[in-house]
């Protein structure tokens, strides 16, 4: 039987009391979901039950990682605006933050992907059946590299919330689907920036999946005036810091 | 220390966003040397995953862990892909499931690791996973510091199946009795 959203909030209330009580027994803060999180249904045979193997091998790859140059994004990647003729519908957004390591320390030349439903909230996915228009002048896929300060920015127009199957009357809250590469292969991250003040913040599962609330506010944009232009766009910033250590931190004894 | 971004899943509709042509061919087939590394990725009722997505980086046969850009190089004017330039060896490959839950990858032989590093996405995965795709028959295989430290059963399912000559099966089980081995960097 298809679960109700009250029975996927319950779920959700059950798992978030588990973690308080974790913590209140002086367990870690969690900054990751665990992958096994039964409110969002497909994750329930798509995680590992054993444990995984901790690496402490100072010589493994992954402590390095993949680059990217100028080869692999052109100008326009980066606005979402301008990839068609026309100008896609909906409210412009700009969104600018810094990509950092857990030291502090700005992720400088790296890939930054992102790719979102559009203002309707449909994704340009053969897939994405919610009946909601396709907007032919939006894609929704940019790229960009991050500059010397760490910095990215997208310039692109505010995503749709949508409904999904996970439970009966299921919606996403609006979100932008997020890629980014740091030095090494451990600090890869695929995540979701989603926007102040959300109502849906509650209902959805993916976000909920974060039991800790401090690492869920860290998932959430903020609207800053200055970023916003005069007579054309509303600017929102997001930091984003990945996780994982690199061959850098090991040669510096972190 | 900052505290890190939270990982979310890549969720249904990624592809047509990340994945780009030659994204698993970090080498042609006809490039002196090359390997086949394919398998299927299952989930816990070993139903075949079709919407995972997996990246790959190793070191370039020379042994250097650099990496080289242009694994997605772009045409400027159309703004399509022109697809790999055939000279440099990037290291890195991306590539999604099939609709049977299978995958290819072209590549050369990693020099000073007998290993591929692996990272899965897919929907349903809240935060990826990284695994080690080993070469069984690779000079530093034998003496693999990670490999030595494994009971047999959590090291079977790191070690490719040799098909032939030049091809390797690494299947990779998310959940359930075969469940493959994914490591943890901290
Ligand atoms: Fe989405």
């Amino acid at each position: 039987m298809t679960p109700t959203q009250r029975d996927i909030d319950r779920e959700i209330a059950t798992e978030s009391q588990a973690y308080a009580k974790e913590l209140a027994d002086g367990g870690p803060a969690l900054h990751h979901p665990s992958r096994g999180y039964a409110p969002y249904r497909s994750s329930v045979l798509r995680h590992p039950r054993q444990p995984p193997i901790a690496v402490r091998d100072p010589d493994a790859i992954e402590l390095s990682g993949p680059v990217f140059g100028v080869t692999d994004i052109t100008d326009l990647d980066a606005d979402l605006t301008r990839q068609h003729t026309g100008e896609p519908l909906g409210e412009r957004i700009t969104v600018t933050g810094r990509v950092l390591d857990r030291s502090g320390r700005p992720v400088t030349s790296q890939l930054v992907e992102i790719w979102q439903a559009n203002a309707s909230g449909r994704y340009a996915h053969r897939r994405d059946q919610h009946p909601a228009p396709l907007d032919p002048n939006f894609s929704g896929v940019g790229r960009c590299l991050t500059n010397d300060r760490g910095e990215y920015s997208f310039t692109t127009v505010k995503p749709g919330a949508y409904p999904w199957r996970n439970h009966e009357n299921a919606w996403r809250p609006a979100h932008i689907h997020f890629s980014l590469f740091g030095a090494a292969f451990t600090q890869r991250l695929v995540t979701q920036m989603y926007f102040p003040g959300d109502p849906l913040f509650r209902y959805d599962p993916i976000l909920q999946s974060v039991t800790d609330e401090d690492a869920r506010r860290r998932l959430v944009a903020i609207y800053d005036h200055d970023l916003s232009t005069p007579e054309w766009s509303l600017g929102y910033r997001w930091d984003i810091v990945l996780d994982g250590p690199s061959a850098t931190w090991i040669e510096e004894g972190r | 220390m900052t505290l890190p971004t939270p990982s979310q899943t890549v969720g249904p509709f990624y592809g047509y966003a990340l994945p780009f042509p030659d994204g698993g061919n970090l080498a042609t087939a006809a490039a002196p040397g090359a390997i086949t590394v394919h398998g299927t990725v299952h989930d816990g009722a070993g139903q075949p995953v079709p919407d995972a997505l997996l990246e790959v980086w190793q070191p370039a046969p020379d042994g250097s862990r650099a990496g080289r850009p242009g694994s997605m190089r772009r045409d400027q004017v159309t703004g399509g892909f022109l697809g790999r330039n055939g000279i440099d060896f990037t290291g890195f490959g991306r590539v999604a499931t099939d609709h049977d839950g299978h995958y290819t990858l072209r590549t050369l032989p990693p020099g000073g690791a007998p290993y591929l590093a692996v990272c899965v996405f897919a929907r349903g995965l809240l935060h990826h996973l990284y695994t080690r795709a080993y070469l069984t028959d690779h000079p530093l295989h034998a003496t693999d510091p990670l490999l030595a430290a494994l009971v047999a059963q959590r090291r079977a399912s790191l070690e490719s199946v040799r098909e032939d000559e030049n091809m390797y099966r690494f299947d990779i089980h998310l959940q359930g009795e075969k469940e493959t081995t994914f490591l943890a960097f901290d």
